[in-house]
């Protein structure tokens, strides 16, 4: 019962941004600048939210995001473009084809721990961008051209989609495994956990939401061409996660905003907006290493602390 | 006849390799840290080089050793500011560190200097022998010297010297070696210093090998270079030499056979293959994790 109501409340808060932001937009007091950066914004949300999974909850350090996003992206522009198809199957085939890529590149990494993880899918990360620079199909280096499709509603949509998946899964009885494996793997294992079964799904479920995640963006910047998913881009996405909090999901959504607000008014100056993320990066890390909110969320905040004491760890 | 050519340019870049992989190796045997800042060091040094030819008029010996020593003097402050604090910190938070250390680097020398590239001078005279029908230029041949020099020394100063005693100590057991009165903190400087200068040196080699040289050249080259070490095993000083070699043949070969977009992608199929099945690497043993 108290479930249901917390869904129906998060619904109803969900609901009402929506409806004020639309507002907003149809009576134009929000330009096309502030709708793009709304977009923007809803595209990190997933894609930190989607890499939260991994790297938060179930502690698998992933820093090759950008390389599912890269295949979202593709896929969905070979969908809506060479296919002519619809733009919300192409987000579903975006979605379905880069947890695929996301089952093939899990399987034989998640065996490896810490750095050799972090190296192996920065690896795989590079390899799917070669293999899109090779492809004369899509356009290899010069890129593919795509309609903007994307608006503020269907990147919305997407967004309360990936919320609800990811929250209720990370609340799940599968969820709660892959905290146990983040807190200690060999004790998690002690305990009858199929490890690399929960790390394979929580990794599988990250990279299909980087996929749509993917398709919202090839649809709103014209163009896609490899070199947009290199690194660097997984490094933005990297930093939403570990600003926000190893462990947050309100963190990462606070930071992806934070973050691409920053960013944007940073846009003619991206030395200086890459100097400020390496320095938070840093700084983050050497006198806040567990983040803006830790493993806390923002609801903890207006619980009251007797009530959390009583719920001990539900709310991780 | 071709393919001596082309093995001796695998040689040349192998060489490469591995003088940044040996930085990379030594580091992680010492602290456990993938140095990912390790590249751009590669990268000053290859500056330092350029700046000390062109602008100092020096020729090729000084402003090697130049870079050499502006490398270590960086590796060593990077050292102290910013991983020194994170030694009992999670590998995690001290690999973001490394990934935010290494951007912070290539973006103030692109705030500072601007992004364009630059053209290496000409400081060695070139020519060209001609062994077995191949045409060697003079300047791989004195790579090669240089690389397997640096080699020898490097050799040298681990198994010989007093320090190279203490930094096997320090990778071995941290506590201990702190127990027998080996100042951990130095030994550790001293193999951020090491290392660096080996990664300056390579810049320097990269810059006269390639002629063209941008602030962001130390990316890819670093990543190989890692990959070399993991190949060899990483922590284990001969393993990143040979890594390194064979990383520069297999690239060299694959570019050679018509394949040289491919040519990244098999530096990283190679790294995954090894690490699924060899994560140890070539020379390493296997270590059995305890609880």
């Amino acid at each position: 019962m108290k479930m249901i109501n917390r869904f129906w409340k998060f619904m109803l808060l969900a609901i009402i941004i929506y409806t004020i932001i639309q507002l907003l937009i149809t009576t134009e007091v929000f330009n096309l600048f502030y709708t793009n950066t709304l977009i923007t914004i809803a595209i990190n949300i997933i894609l930190a939210v989607s890499l939260h999974l991994v790297i938060g909850i179930t502690g698998q350090f992933s820093i090759g995001h950008a390389g599912f996003l890269a295949v979202g992206a593709y896929i969905s522009a070979i969908v809506t473009m060479k296919l002519a198809l619809p733009f919300p199957l192409a987000l579903f085939a975006a979605g379905v084809i880069a947890a695929v890529a996301g089952l093939i590149v899990g399987i034989p990494t998640l065996r490896l721990r810490g750095d050799y993880l972090a190296i192996a899918t920065l690896g795989f990360a590079e390899i799917i961008r070669i293999i899109f620079l090779n492809i004369d199909y899509v356009g290899g280096a010069a890129g593919m051209v795509v309609s903007r499709t994307t608006n503020w509603t269907i990147s919305y949509i997407c967004l309360l989609i990936t919320l609800i998946v990811i929250i209720n899964f990370t609340n799940s009885r599968h969820g709660r495994a892959c905290v146990a494996i983040r807190e200690n793997e060999i004790a998690a294992d002690a305990m009858g956990i199929n490890t690399t079964y929960y790390k394979v799904v929580a990794f599988v479920i990250g990279s299909f939401f980087a996929g749509i995640a993917g398709g919202l963006y090839a649809h709103n910047f014209y163009i896609i061409q490899p070199a947009s998913f290199g690194f660097l881009k997984s490094f933005d996405i990297l930093i939403f996660v570990v600003l926000g909090g190893l462990g947050s999901l309100s963190g990462a959504v606070l930071s992806a905003i934070l973050l691409t607000i920053v960013s944007t008014f940073l846009q003619d100056y991206a030395e200086t907006r890459m100097i400020i993320y390496s320095l938070i990066l840093i700084l983050v890390m050497l006198y806040r290493p567990q983040g803006l909110m830790g493993t806390r969320e923002i609801t903890d905040f207006f619980t009251s602390r007797k009530k959390n004491a009583l719920k001990g760890g539900e709310n991780l | 006849m071709e393919w001596i050519q082309q093995f001796f340019n695998g040689i040349s870049l192998g060489s490469i390799y591995a003088l940044i992989a040996l930085g990379y190796t030594m580091v992680y045997g010492i602290i456990k840290l993938i140095n990912f800042a390790h590249g751009d060091v590669f990268m000053i040094g290859a500056f330092t080089g350029f700046f000390a030819i062109s602008v100092l008029n020096l020729s090729f010996l000084p402003a090697l050793l130049l870079a050499m020593i502006v490398c270590a003097i960086l590796g060593v402050t990077i050292e102290r500011i910013a991983y020194k604090r994170l030694r009992n910190s999670t590998r995690i938070a001290a690999l973001i560190t490394a990934i935010g250390v290494s951007l912070l680097i290539e973006y103030i020398f692109i705030y500072f200097r601007g992004a364009q590239p630059e053209a290496y001078p000409e400081v060695l005279a070139k020519e060209t022998y001609n062994i077995f029908g191949a045409k060697i230029s003079s300047q791989s041949v004195l790579i090669l010297c240089v690389t397997v020099i640096l080699m020898i020394l490097l050799q040298f100063i681990v198994h010989r010297s007093k320090i190279g005693k203490a930094m096997r100590a320090v990778a071995y057991d941290q506590d201990a070696a702190k127990l027998m009165g080996i100042n951990v903190d130095n030994t550790i400087s001293i193999t951020f210093a090491i290392g660096s200068a080996l990664a300056g040196a390579a810049g320097v080699i990269f810059g006269i090998y390639y002629t063209k040289i941008d602030p962001l050249m130390g990316i890819i080259p670093g990543l190989k270079a890692f990959i070399a070490a993991v190949l060899g095993g990483i922590g284990i000083i001969p393993g990143a030499m040979v890594g390194g070699f064979l990383l520069g043949i297999v690239e060299t070969v694959v570019s050679a056979s018509g394949f040289s977009l491919w040519r990244d992608a098999a530096a990283f199929i190679i790294l995954i293959l090894i690490l699924i099945f060899r994560p140890s690497g070539i020379f390493g043993k296997n270590a059995k994790e305890k609880v």
